[in-house]
């Protein structure tokens, strides 16, 4: 190969390279090593963290039974070795299941039209608001304190430097519900959008119906975000939303220490072209046959460039199919029934614990704890093996006193009720 | 002339909602453990929904079969060479994705506490150690989700350092070679695009740069090597007359498969730039996503960014989150920790000798398709190539048939397509990138193929102009799907 480029040395291919640019000594990283040995690294990695912990985190991120099946699929090499699917012919696998994935994703949610991923949650956040931007020709985002505080915070680094100001309102602090009354007072004829969260991230069932009332009355998009996926196997789907922004990491994706998961958007047909993100849609072969493609491309990037609807390029494909593997998996029955095993072992716990909020919840909810830190009480569970809830003083100074807490149908109810009878102790030397 | 595929059966299937049939279900949970609950009664009557309308009901059987048919609808890495020019589709190890299930890693919670995470606190440090060392920079965020995410980032810590020194300045200048998400991202980062013209031998015109930067330039946002696959001879030079005014340098680094172990970054100038770890690392593109784009940075940009950032406490490593110049977040959580994991595997089993190989035998390939296929195509720019090679249709349009023709007639061949029609700075591109996985055999087997292609072309045009002809799936009417957008099955 050396003869036909024409040098004699691998070396005189980088000749070209002026030499104030090239790198005069090895990389200084160590020499390869062998497959077995990097299987003992992440092992050993795997041993420094948490192993054989129950666990009452949830707050964004999940713990799901994940069916075998997922990663039977994910691992064919066809879906996982193959690049965005571009060139239909030949990547009529991926465009098909993504095309099944928007499909069942406007099912859940009830729009009308979803795309093919977004890098995650997070991220879906600040898209859904530069889309109502866009739709609406407005510039101002109201988003309520209770969607998950680290989704805000990425909201306010994209917001910054874009001439849209974001303001926030809060909850009623009995109900843990959005307070209605501030968003009515904070409304005006500028807001491109109204951004809440539900199950919100006190993991309390919000009011889409009223946000909406008041958002669409001075002509603003109401985005409803959600974070727990398995809630709209059994929650009325957020059809009074224009845009539905939300995670999917309860459906078959591992926690991973917090990525990669799978953000959506889905919306009503009409915002059809503000969408950012690849799109897949239904067409024919030149035999006639049914076929797929992405489409209406026109809105990106690499056709639009600087005016394209978003900068996303590389989404969540992989992941977006254990998700789409998942919801097959669990079906119209089984999705339901996952849903109601969760309601019934969040709702056992919060039977033992005193929850803070008076609203309805789904599998995660805040428990006030009397006299004693967060901090201080997840200590005592960690000696029992059990990882306690998110402390929320770090994100609401008022709520310092409480954390957020979370079951699934993987919470067994020893755990719950070794929890319970922590509580149960810590209150009464409190009392005492 | 076709080496590589012959036909063979491919099954049909139907879309999920049209094989279900009522009362189907491929999923077991066991019993509940604890009472039941009224859902009415918990969550009021009205939050509670009625059935998912249209979703699937299926056996378990009956969802592997229609995932496993579909998939061998796909082309694929596993398959054979994918030659996307500046994509980067090199082999995936599978050791990457045993790895990233480890138990204790992939079923970390990323608020369990620090004490508990260790294990992917020093994993993520590592990381950020050995791509300091391959960019030659100084610290690196590993937040960024994608390539795209990365650029955002990057363009943000710049408008952050420069605000601090009192403006943030107006422009973002683009070589017309770049790719379209960097005059997306420029344009999200809240500044105006400024195009640049590339010289006549396709590479930075520096004496253009001389006269457009001013003191309303933030930055130059450049890839290197560039679209073209040619090292930016006078990146240095370019550096020094942003530095001058005070603007930055900022390199895409989707190209970085060509200089890992050869040159760094960081020692010709570059004062920010983002990686594409499902390029370069070997993470798989799964069909488009999920990937990784850490950024790294000189320190002068260190402050700006994203929280947290991890810092060694005693023996541990902690989070700090109190960085008061921090562009903020980008992304929940920590980055796509999954895909940091995949990515240190790939350099932990080529270690800094194996990388720098890689490099060469990725530039080698390269230079050989060139060489090989000059003779049957037109070069339109004849500086010395490295890991990518552009072409133009040049020749073949005269006949009538254009690159994107040619490229799905590659299919039949049983390859996928080169990159088609990119850079634009190439009329009718074909561009090329055959990475470091490919021997001799499938790279002649590719070659043969592509000169077999030219030859029809001036034999039998309307061959190649109606292909595929062998694939299951003829042309895709590309055109009526975006006229009538079908988005979702309807029954």
């Amino acid at each position: 190969m050396l003869e036909a480029c024409g040098v004699s040395s691998p070396e005189e291919l980088f000749a070209h390279l002026p030499e104030a640019v090239r790198l005069k000594r090895p990389l200084d990283l160590a020499p390869g090593i062998s497959e077995y040995e990097i299987v003992q690294y992440f092992r050993d990695r795997a041993a420094e963290n948490a192993n054989g912990y129950a666990s009452l985190l949830g707050a964004g991120v999940y713990h799901h039974y994940r069916p075998v099946l997922v990663d039977t699929v994910v691992a064919r090499g066809e879906f996982l070795t193959s690049y965005t699917p571009y060139q239909a012919e030949i990547a009529q696998g991926t465009l098909t299941t993504i095309f099944e994935f928007q499909t069942m994703i406007c099912q859940l949610t009830g729009m009308d039209v979803a795309n093919a991923s977004m890098y995650d949650g997070s991220t879906a956040v600040p898209e859904a608001a530069m889309m109502a931007v866009r739709a609406t020709g407005k510039g101002r985002v109201l988003i309520a304190n209770s969607v998950h505080p680290e989704y805000r915070e990425v909201l306010r680094t994209y917001a910054k430097n874009q001439g849209m100001p974001v303001e926030e309102f809060g909850y009623v602090p009995e109900a843990g519900t959005i307070d209605l009354e501030e968003l009515d007072k904070k409304m005006d004829d500028l807001t491109a959008a109204v951004i809440v969260q539900s199950p919100n991230f006190f993991g309390i069932v919000d009011q889409v119906k009223a946000a909406a009332e008041i958002a669409h009355k001075r002509g603003a998009l109401l985005v409803v975000i959600f974070t727990e996926a398995v809630s709209l196997g059994i929650l009325e789907p957020p059809a009074d939303a224009d845009i539905v922004a939300g995670e999917l990491q309860s459906f078959a994706i591992s926690p991973c220490y917090g990525g990669p998961f799978a953000g959506i958007i889905a919306t009503k047909e009409k915002f059809i072209r503000q969408m950012p993100g690849r799109l897949v849609g239904q067409t024919t072969d030149s035999r006639g046959n049914r076929a797929f493609c992405l489409t209406l491309s026109t809105r990106e990037q690499h056709i639009r460039r600087e005016k394209a609807t978003s900068n996303i390029c590389t989404n969540q494909a992989l992941i977006a199919l254990m998700a789409t593997v998942f919801m097959t998996v669990y079906g119209k029955q089984g999705l339901r029934e996952l849903a109601v095993q969760n309601l019934a072992k969040a709702h056992y716990l919060a039977g033992k614990l005193k929850p803070r909020f008076c609203g309805k919840f789904f599998n995660e909810f805040v428990v006030k704890l009397d006299g004693q830190s967060p901090d201080d009480f997840n200590r005592a569970l960690l000696k029992k093996k059990i990882i306690g809830g998110l402390p929320l003083g770090r994100f609401y100074p008022e709520l310092a006193d409480s954390m957020l807490v979370c079951a699934t149908e993987m919470s067994r109810r020893a755990d719950l009720d070794a929890v319970a009878e922590i509580f149960a102790r810590s209150t009464v030397e409190v009392m005492a | 002339m076709i080496t590589k595929v012959r036909s063979h059966i491919s099954p049909n299937e139907s879309l999920l909602f049209e094989r279900s049939s009522p009362g189907k279900m491929a999923y077991q949970l066991p019993d509940l453990d604890v009472p039941p609950v009224d859902a009415a009664e918990a969550l009021g009557a009205d939050n509670v929904r009625g059935e998912i309308e249209g979703f699937p009901e299926v056996s378990e059987v009956e969802a592997i079969r229609h995932f496993t048919r579909l998939s061998t609808w796909n082309y694929a890495i596993d398959y054979g060479m994918y030659p996307l020019g500046s994509c980067t589709m090199k082999y995936n190890p599978r050791i990457n994705e045993l790895v990233a299930r480890t138990e204790g890693l992939a079923w970390a919670h990323p608020y369990q506490p620090e004490a508990l995470s260790q294990g992917c606190m020093e994993v993520m440090a590592r990381v950020e150690a050995a791509l300091a060392e391959i960019t030659g920079m100084d610290a690196v965020t590993l937040q960024p989700a994608a390539g795209a995410h990365g650029e955002l980032t990057g363009i943000l810590l710049v408008r952050a350092l420069l605000q601090q020194r009192g403006n943030p300045r107006k422009k973002i200048l683009i070589p017309d070679s770049a790719h379209g998400t960097n005059p997306a991202t420029a344009a999200i980062a809240g500044y105006a695009i400024e195009n640049i013209p590339s010289s006549e031998t396709g590479v930075l015109d520096v004496s253009a740069l001389e006269r457009i930067v001013t003191g309303d330039v933030a930055a130059l946002m450049v890839t290197n090597p560039n679209t073209l696959g040619v090292f930016e001879e006078n990146i240095i030079h370019a550096a020094e007359i942003l530095h001058a005014k005070g603007a930055m340098l900022y390199m895409d680094g989707a190209n970085m498969n060509a200089l890992v172990g050869i040159a760094r970054p960081g020692d010709f100038g570059v004062d920010v730039m983002h990686l594409n770890l499902h390029k370069t690392f070997s993470t798989p593109h799964g069909g488009g996503g999920p990937g990784a784009g850490p950024v790294a940075v000189k320190k002068v940009l260190e402050p700006f960014l994203p929280t947290p950032r991890l810092k060694r406490s005693g023996k541990r490593w902690a989070y700090d989150y109190k960085r008061k110049h921090s562009i903020g977040r980008v992304k929940a959580f920590y980055g796509n920790f999954g895909v940091l994991v995949r990515a240190l595997a790939y350099i932990l089993a080529h270690g800094g000798p194996g990388l720098r190989n890689a490099t060469v035998d990725a530039v080698l390939n390269a230079v050989y398709i060139r060489k090989q296929l000059e003779p049957y195509f037109d070069l339109p720019y004849s500086q010395p190539n490295m890991h990518e090679v552009v072409f133009s249709d040049d020749r073949q349009a005269k006949l009538g048939v254009r690159t994107g023709e040619i490229a799905k007639r590659l299919i039949d061949y049983g390859f996928h397509p080169y990159t088609v029609s990119f850079p634009l700075i190439v009329h009718g591109a074909l561009m090329i990138e055959p990475t470091e996985t490919e021997g001799k055999m499938e790279l002649d087997q590719f070659i043969d193929s592509m000169i077999s292609i030219a030859r029809e072309v001036e034999s039998d045009p309307q061959l190649v102009k109606n292909a595929p002809h062998g694939t299951r799936t003829s042309k895709v009417d590309e055109v009526t799907a975006a006229r009538k957008p079908v988005l979702r099955w309807k029954g």
